[in-house]
């Protein structure tokens, strides 16, 4: 099993929490307004997931910057990894938690301490990553949080992307979609 | 950033605006608003990278309608809606559903438990034609939970049953035939093509995945063939080493493992990137048109059906030439109680009755039918009938057949649209006419 998707591993305090919801529109608004992303956990393997989820990202127009220890100094799909974000001479709109639960405690700390320098509005957990005590820190400091979802799914739910493997998009709507090329 | 949308304030929409809405937004480019056919089997990539990105899974699109088509997508979406899972693969029919279902999981060597009164065709596509793979089907009496414990044995992979079994008014009891799949960390499977989502939706009840034959009252008018399956998104692949295809790393892609990189769409993602692919039974998407024009009038329908049902199956329990009739909407029929907790007091249009004379009568019945039409398909808008001992389950041994309710007497009823006492007049001289006949030739 994954150790990101492993329930035991969700939320320390709580191992059987109550699943997260979220407004469409909390999640339109978020990625609608984000343009630079920090992705912790990037990895330079071309087939792991958050790979994936970095080339998805950068099809859709935003930048991310690849933050992992273990591959700084390399380039990921034509980005510099950086070891930390305080390392990343970016403005940030948006830190992307790509590692497990607990890792998410310390990650957000981090982040904590540079939101102000690097504007960093939106804390996001990705999918199976879910840190209740560290998402209060962030909003107690004026973040956006959201946990236990993949910006990339998010993003082609949203824009009927998801729907075109079958997925259940939850999404209705009369309304035309306005095209967006990626 | 505003704080007015830290609440959630989308509340789910309800059954029918699903079964118009779900999956079918206005096509962006033209503005069309009823689903568009998309009658093509390519599609053009951007570049060179978007392509490689496709084929390795990394973005969203269309490649080859083999895998994925814009129209059987809107269909997917919206049984997906409909049944309450996280994803759906539609295909050729209801037998392309189940072998693709048992593909992404099954090894040589594999078996599951089935029930013992599934739909005929069923039975021998798991008991005949999956022995080919060296899949074992074990068809037990699920109606008894011990039976059903008893059959566990470690290469187990699955239980199987009809949440409202064809032919016989037979009602699963779901939630125990969960429990008892979850505690040997298994699959239910549910084919839940006779009740529909309107009258059950089995995630409800446990089940964590959903077969369907579209064909039938999805579709609705009797015109297309097809099939689908649907995933909960809440079945852990990786709790133990049974589910091998969706955890270990796939080799046709470039060794991901599709639990892990996908999460709650890896079964979704599997069946349409591999077994799709591989195993080819694609929908067409002139089918998939028709049966989204089908599911957008479900609920109407089907509150039609069942109640023409019940009036029919009332008849025919009164009926002097009527030895008994399998309608769990009956009073004192043994899956009521079931069927009044399953069905939400609806019991479905698909029934069986005995006739007094056996298999001679029962064939006699049938082709004495002038209104009801006498073929082998269930769900339509048209009132159907079949002697399924002659037909349906032909196949299958005496034993068999007595235990899926479709012995010699057995005439299977799908009562469709049409007025309640055309279709009571038609059986009632269909009966008198079929017993003179017999009467005659025993002479």
């Amino acid at each position: 099993m994954p150790e990101s998707l492993n329930p035991e591993s969700l939320n320390p305090e709580s191992p059987n929490p109550e699943p997260l919801v979220y407004d469409d529109r909390k999640i339109r608004s978020i990625l609608g307004d984000v343009r630079t992303i920090a992705m912790v956990g990037a990895s330079p393997t071309w087939n792991r997931p958050s790979y994936f989820a970095m080339k998805y990202m950068q099809a859709k127009g935003y930048r991310v910057i690849p933050v992992n220890p273990r591959a700084a100094g390399q380039d990921i799909l034509g980005e510099r990894v950086y070891a930390t974000l305080a390392d990343a001479p970016h403005r940030i709109d948006m830190v992307q938690i790509f590692r497990n639960s607990d890792a998410a405690g310390p990650i957000t700390d981090e982040a904590l301490a540079v939101a102000e320098e690097k504007g960093i509005r939106v804390l996001w957990m990705q999918l199976g990553v879910r840190n209740d005590a560290a998402a209060a820190r962030a909003e107690a400091a004026g973040l956006d949080v959201v946990m236990d979802r993949c910006p990339k799914i998010e993003f082609g739910r949203l824009n009927s992307e998801l729907s075109w493997g079958g997925f259940n998009s939850g999404v209705i709507t009369s309304k035309r979609a306005r095209l967006r090329f990626g | 950033m505003t704080d007015d949308n830290q609440k959630p304030k989308q509340k789910g929409f309800g059954f029918e605006t699903r079964m118009i809405h779900a999956g079918t937004q206005p096509e962006p480019v033209t503005g069309a608003r009823q689903t568009p056919i998309f009658q093509n089997t390519s599609y053009v990539f951007h570049d060179a990278d978007h392509a490689a990105s496709l084929f390795n899974l990394q973005t969203f699109g269309f490649i080859y309608s083999r895998l994925t088509n814009p129209t059987v997508s809107a269909l997917e979406e919206r049984i997906a809606s409909l049944e309450g899972g996280r994803g759906a693969t539609c295909c050729a029919s209801g037998h392309a559903a189940q072998l693709m279902t048992f593909f992404s999981f099954m090894e040589p060597g594999d078996e599951f438990i089935a029930s013992t009164k599934l739909y005929g065709g069923s039975i021998t596509q798991f008991g005949k034609t999956f022995k080919k793979f060296d899949w074992h089907g074990r068809f037990v009496d699920v109606d008894d939970p011990a039976t059903v414990r008893a059959a566990l044995t470690p290469n187990c992979k699955a239980i199987f049953v009809e949440s409202l079994a064809n032919p016989g008014g037979v009602v699963s009891d779901l939630e125990a035939l969960a429990e008892i799949a979850h505690e040997a960390g298994i699959l239910l499977i549910v084919d839940n093509t006779m009740a529909t989502p309107f009258l059950c939706r089995p995630f409800e009840w446990g089940a964590d995945l959903v077969v369907h034959s579209t064909t039938k009252f999805l579709s609705g008018n009797g015109t297309s063939m097809g099939g689908c399956v649907v995933d909960s998104g809440r079945f852990d692949w990786a709790q133990n080493d049974k589910y091998a295809g969706l955890t270990e790393p796939e080799p046709a892609y470039h060794g991901i493992s599709f639990y892990e990189t996908f999460g709650d769409l890896a079964f979704t993602n599997y069946a349409h990137a591999v077994s799709l692919r591989d195993l080819g039974p694609t929908m067409a998407p002139m089918n998939a048109f028709l049966t989204l024009l089908g599911t957008e009038t479900l609920a109407l329908r089907l509150e039609r059906h069942c109640a023409n049902a019940e009036t029919v199956a009332a008849f025919l329990a009164e009926h002097e030439l009527v030895d008994w009739v399998s309608f769990a909407g009956l009073p004192g029929n043994p899956y009521h109680d079931l069927a009044k907790k399953y069905l939400g007091g609806r019991f479905g249009s698909v029934f069986t009755f005995g006739v007094k004379g056996g298999y001679e009568m029962g064939m006699k019945v049938v082709e004495s039918c002038e209104l009801l039409s006498h073929l082998a398909n269930i769900g339509d808008s048209r009132s159907l009938v079949l002697h399924p001992a002659s037909t349906t389950h032909r196949q299958l041994t005496d034993e068999q057949r007595a235990a899926a309710g479709a012995g010699d007497e057995v005439v299977r009823i799908s009562v469709g649209l049409e007025t309640a006492e055309d279709i009571i007049a038609d059986l009632d001289q269909a009966l008198r006419r079929a017993a003179g006949t017999v009467s005659k030739a025993a002479e």
